[in-house]
């Protein structure tokens, strides 16, 4: 009776590998470039990975409506990796299988320094849209970064702060289970140092427990910071706006990128976010015309207004495209000699994007381009000159 | 007066907590099964009323009564489609494990459906903060309206479960099935009414929770379902009453523990305190002792 | 008589063990011969490691009758120790196999320790509440590694609760350990053929106890408490025996993890109790007290996902469905009757014919 339970297991595994089979069966010659994106799709960080699905996707379809890269049309091929680092490798193989010879991703930089460890051995060429852990691209010539590095980004806000005194007392709230934000918490704090304010608490809280942020926010109250730092994601930056309001503690608030989608936030009251700054390379509601018809086009195609996760993605895209561009690289180059060429291109070249003029890349693989600092004006972001 | 006030968060996060460990202890009092997807009853629940009211525009009290009567449903179909073919399994874990299946497929059913943006839920809570000593304390309204509803539902659930002849049936059935079946008890309508119970109150639930913590994903009910259930064991699992008060303490540690001793490490400071309780007292706070059979 | 019933013991224990070594021979010729894909490749070590674990939590599950939701935690506490000694040795010892056999004892030991040190006090709850309480020690035991700090540099280690910051080292120091950043660039030393070793040496030490004397009195203590107690048999001893030697086994699959990812980390999904209800699928549905069992429904639940990825988003939809469905299938009185009498009419048919 035991043989007939695992056959009928069997039977159905063997049945939904053949499934699997039929995704993966268009794969064709060397005639098209085939990029492949890993992030996660479900799961509690699923809102950042599809954003990046759809955005390098909205992409694609215009690379390939205007010719392609080079003359070459472009594949498109996105797999789940949970938030898992082991997950993320399966993910990777999986592309791999499928024939990927470029990749964007990972979405987070657990996953993405996991992968970079097996794409480096391949020398597969990876253009992470949003991991931002320096242990991405350290060591690993094959990997670089759309976004800003932590340290980058924690440096950057202490300055900012500092330098145009917005603050004497400062309180941080920070994810102490997360990757980003634990990263870019530790260079503030170590970049305060040198800076005319002072940190006065530095509360966390974790993934199993952030809902109520009361005690982290009484603190920050207590302790009398006038502003209160918050590296993190939008989801949670959200319901710490909520509850200091609840509380009738005004003080300003300052976050990094993954605070930009806030407003984004179905239903949410955007008078509570309002005087909110965040040093982030892309609004949504910017003036210049490649952010409104990028914006547009994303909302018509996937009925939400696109996050900065998204305007990442959408850049990686193009910049993938203007590598190979300069490197005159074809899908018949083997996926070695093809990391080899974009490596190289990638150090030249600038991009304009969405996310910053003059995109240029370290020997790191890190990016250079100018932070803007936003502010929540009447609902809406507006630049800080 | 900051111990005062970590206090008074400490209650309004353990209500919360109080409200979803009452349909906890309930099922799990009757039936005799951790039901791992009763967190996720209570997100479908809240993106039931969600939809009624902020999108549909519906009057908030009629959504309500819609998500509630939907949940119910929901509950009793789960019952029937996933737990009640393995009442009689050779293992009570087999149970435990489709319910897994459950909670996965209501969350993958939630991320397809609605999408995986945070959806920020308006409050349905009308009722004024009180503000104590001068303003530097705030008790907020859903805390209030929180309390209030535990303990109506405590009250009602206590009586109906004393009182009525379903409410004994299912004081039968929980004891020993099979003599209540042979004292001419529907064991399977018993059990079934349970599930309609504990999901409705799960939609209530799901009401108070993001009303407090206005914040709606499909993963929104996991962890809260896992920190009542603790709040249901902690208070005695199977008892009304404890699942209250095991709310409320566990809320009360959580916030204290958060703020004298680490906010990083505020869950294992939860963990300790519950196996702690467990083992000076293995049933609970206010659980019954079983009397070993030999 | 007595003899026959051994000798047919180890003759299902062999039919086991024959399954792992023919799957290892039919991999290894599979992959040698290029046709293996890339997933099915990267998968291997992991499958061993959930092998292991699906393995060891049936000895506490199936053999000893005692639920734990807390697997995970040893898991983790095996996987962070040895990638912990191996990150700090890589200069010193760079003989791979020496190091990786080191950081095996140390993370099961280790693993074992923590399971010694929460079995004696928790062992004496039964039921659901043992189940919330181990639960709860793997939630904490993540919690802890999220927040743990370790460097080392000139002057030695430094340890810290709070942040990387706050280890004062030197600057010549290293973080080995950075909080919820884990542990980057554990040396990757474990590989198929070191995974399938350890499978078959768990399968040994675990069908070996089944079939010892401990193990006789282990399953007495399942089967009737008071009764084994009354013929005198030292509940707590067993108990602690088998809990043990179930978490070692569970850090034995840490180690093996931990040495096949770059970039090691304690998240719920990993290390939480949703990995620990994940290993417990695997023992239900295999069968509990089913070595063999476990040992297939490991593979099957660990490939189910990956083979669905052609689903798209519906992935793990359709696996969770599926998930519900298999439950219903091995374990529903209703179904098993079904199928029994289909059976009985399929063969009775064969005989006609």
């Amino acid at each position: 009776m035991k043989k007939k339970i695992l056959s009928l297991t069997l039977i159905l595994a063997m049945a939904a590998s053949v499934l699997a089979g039929c995704g993966g069966a268009s794969a064709s010659g060397s005639d098209t470039f085939k990029i492949g994106g890993i992030g996660p799709t479900t799961g509690g960080a699923a809102v950042y990975g599809i954003a990046v699905r759809n955005a390098a996707e909205l992409a694609i379809k215009e690379v390939n409506a205007a010719g392609g890269i080079n003359g070459y049309q472009v594949e498109y091929k996105f797999e789940d990796d949970e938030l898992d680092n082991e997950k993320s490798l399966n993910a990777y193989n999986t592309l791999k299988d499928w024939g990927m010879n470029l990749m964007i991703g990972c979405v987070t930089s657990g996953c993405c320094t996991a992968v970079a460890a097996e794409s480096s051995k391949d020398n597969m060429f990876q253009l992470t849209p949003s991991g931002s852990s320096t242990d991405c691209t350290a060591g690993n010539d094959n990997v670089f970064q759309v976004c800003f590095s932590d340290p980058n980004q924690g440096i950057g806000a202490a300055d900012y702060i500092g330098q145009n005194g917005l603050a004497t007392k400062v309180a941080i709230i920070y994810d102490s289970s997360d990757v980003y934000s634990s990263g870019i918490y530790e260079k503030f704090v170590a970049e305060a140092a040198s800076q005319p304010f002072e940190i006065v608490s530095a509360e966390a809280f974790t993934a199993d427990s952030k809902t109520d942020f009361s005690v982290q926010l009484q603190k920050a109250s207590d302790a009398g910071a006038d502003l209160v730092f918050l590296p993190i994601y939008y989801t949670e930056a959200s319901l710490i706006l909520t509850q200091a309001n609840t509380m009738g503690y005004a003080p300003k608030f300052f976050g990094c990128d993954g605070l930009d989608g806030i407003l984004g936030v179905e239903n949410f009251d955007p008078s509570l976010a309002e005087g909110v700054m965040l040093l982030t390379p892309f609004a949504a509601d910017a003036e210049d015309a490649a952010t409104q018809k990028f914006v547009s086009d994303y909302k018509a195609a996937y009925g939400e207004i696109p996050n900065q996760f998204a305007a990442d993605a959408y850049d990686a895209i193009y910049i993938i495209k203007a590598a190979a561009e300069k490197a005159n690289a074809t899908p018949a180059d083997s996926v070695a000699d093809l990391g080899t060429k974009m490596e190289n291109a990638m150090r030249e070249i600038t991009v304009d994007g969405l996310t910053g003029a003059a995109m240029s890349w370290d020997a790191e693989g890190a990016v250079n381009k100018a932070p803007k600092a936003m502010q929540i004006v009447n609902g809406n972001y507006s630049l800080i000159q | 007066m900051s111990l005062l006030s970590y206090l008074i968060n400490g209650i309004s996060l353990g209500s919360v907590y109080a409200i979803i460990a009452l349909g906890y202890t309930m099922v799990y009092g009757i039936a005799k099964m951790l039901n791992f997807a009763h967190g996720d009853v209570i997100m479908v629940g809240g993106y039931l009323i969600f939809t009624f009211v902020s999108t549909l525009q519906l009057p908030v009290g009629l959504g309500i009564v819609l998500a509630v009567v939907l949940c119910t449903m929901l509950g009793i179909t789960i019952e029937a489609i996933a737990y009640r073919p393995l009442r009689n399994a050779a293992s009570s874990l087999a149970v435990l494990i489709t319910a897994i299946g459950v909670s996965y497929f209501l969350q993958n059913v939630a991320l397809i459906i609605f999408g995986a943006n945070t959806k920020a839920f308006t409050s349905v809570v009308n009722a004024e903060p009180i503000k104590l000593f001068g303003d530097q304390i705030t008790i907020s309204g859903e805390t209030i309206v929180t309390i209030i509803s535990c303990i109506i539902i405590m009250t009602v659930l206590t009586l109906f479960v004393n009182r009525t002849k379903a409410g004994q049936a299912m004081l039968a059935v929980s004891e020993d099935k099979g003599a209540a079946q042979l004292m001419g008890i529907n064991v399977n309508g018993t059990i079934s009414l349970t599930f309609a119970i504990g999901s409705g109150l799960a939609a209530i639930a799901g009401l108070l929770l993001c009303s407090a913590y206005p914040s709606l994903t499909p993963y929104t009910g996991s962890m809260p379902g896992i920190k009542a259930f603790v709040a249901a064991v902690f208070g005695g699992i199977g008892s009304i009453p404890g699942a209250f008060i095991g709310g409320i303490i566990l809320g009360i540690i959580e916030i204290l523990g958060k703020a004298y001793i680490s906010s990083q490490l505020a869950d294992a400071i939860v963990f300790l305190v519950l196996i702690l309780v467990l083992l000076i007292k293995p049933t609970g706070i206010l659980g019954k002792k079983v009397q070993e059979k030999v | 008589m007595k003899e026959k019933k051994i000798s047919k013991n180890l003759q299902d224990n062999l039919i086991t063990i024959g399954i792992v070594v023919v799957g290892y021979v039919i991999v290894t010729i599979l992959s040698a011969s290029g046709v293996l894909s890339n997933l099915l490749q990267g998968l291997l070590v992991p499958l061993c490691a959930y092998i292991i674990l699906a393995v060891s939590l049936n000895l506490t599950v199936g053999i000893l009758g005692e639920l734990s939701l807390g697997h995970a935690g040893f898991m983790c506490v095996g996987a962070f120790t040895s990638a912990f000694f191996s990150k700090c040795t890589e200069g010193v010892i760079t003989v791979a196999p020496l190091r990786f056999i080191l950081a095996l004892l140390i993370g099961s030991l280790t693993a074992a320790l923590i399971g010694f040190l929460i079995g004696m006090p928790v062992l004496r709850l039964k039921g659901d509440y043992l189940a919330i309480v181990t639960l709860a020690f793997g939630e904490i035991i993540k919690n802890i590694m999220n927040v743990l700090f370790i460097g080392k540099d000139s002057a030695g280690f430094h340890f810290s609760m709070k942040d990387s910051l706050s280890l004062n080292m030197e600057p010549d120091g290293m973080v080995i350990i950075n909080g919820a950043q884990g542990i980057t660039g554990t040396p990757k030393d474990s590989n198929f053929t070191i995974g399938v070793i350890l499978i078959v040496l768990t399968l040994l030490i675990v069908l070996n106890l089944i079939n010892s004397r401990d193990g006789r009195a282990i399953m007495s203590i399942r089967d009737n408490l008071i009764a084994a107690e009354s013929v005198g048999i030292h509940i707590t001893k067993y108990k602690l025996m088998a809990f043990t030697i179930s978490a070692a086994l569970a850090g034995v699959a840490g180690v093996l993890y931990s040495h096949n990812l770059n970039s090691l980390m304690a998240t719920p999904k990993n290390f939480g109790y949703n990995m620990s209800i994940m290993i417990l699928v695997f023992v239900v549905l295999g069968g509990i007290g089913n070595i063999r069992g476990s040992v297939i429904a490991a593979v099957i639940l660990t490939l189910l996902p990956e083979l669905l990825r052609g689903l798209n988003d519906y992935r793990m939809l359709i696996y969770s469905i599926v998930l519900i469905v298999m439950m219903l299938y091995n374990w529903a009185p209703n179904m098993i009757a079904f199928r029994k009498r289909m059976a009985n009419r399929f063969s009775k048919k064969k005989e006609v014919a």
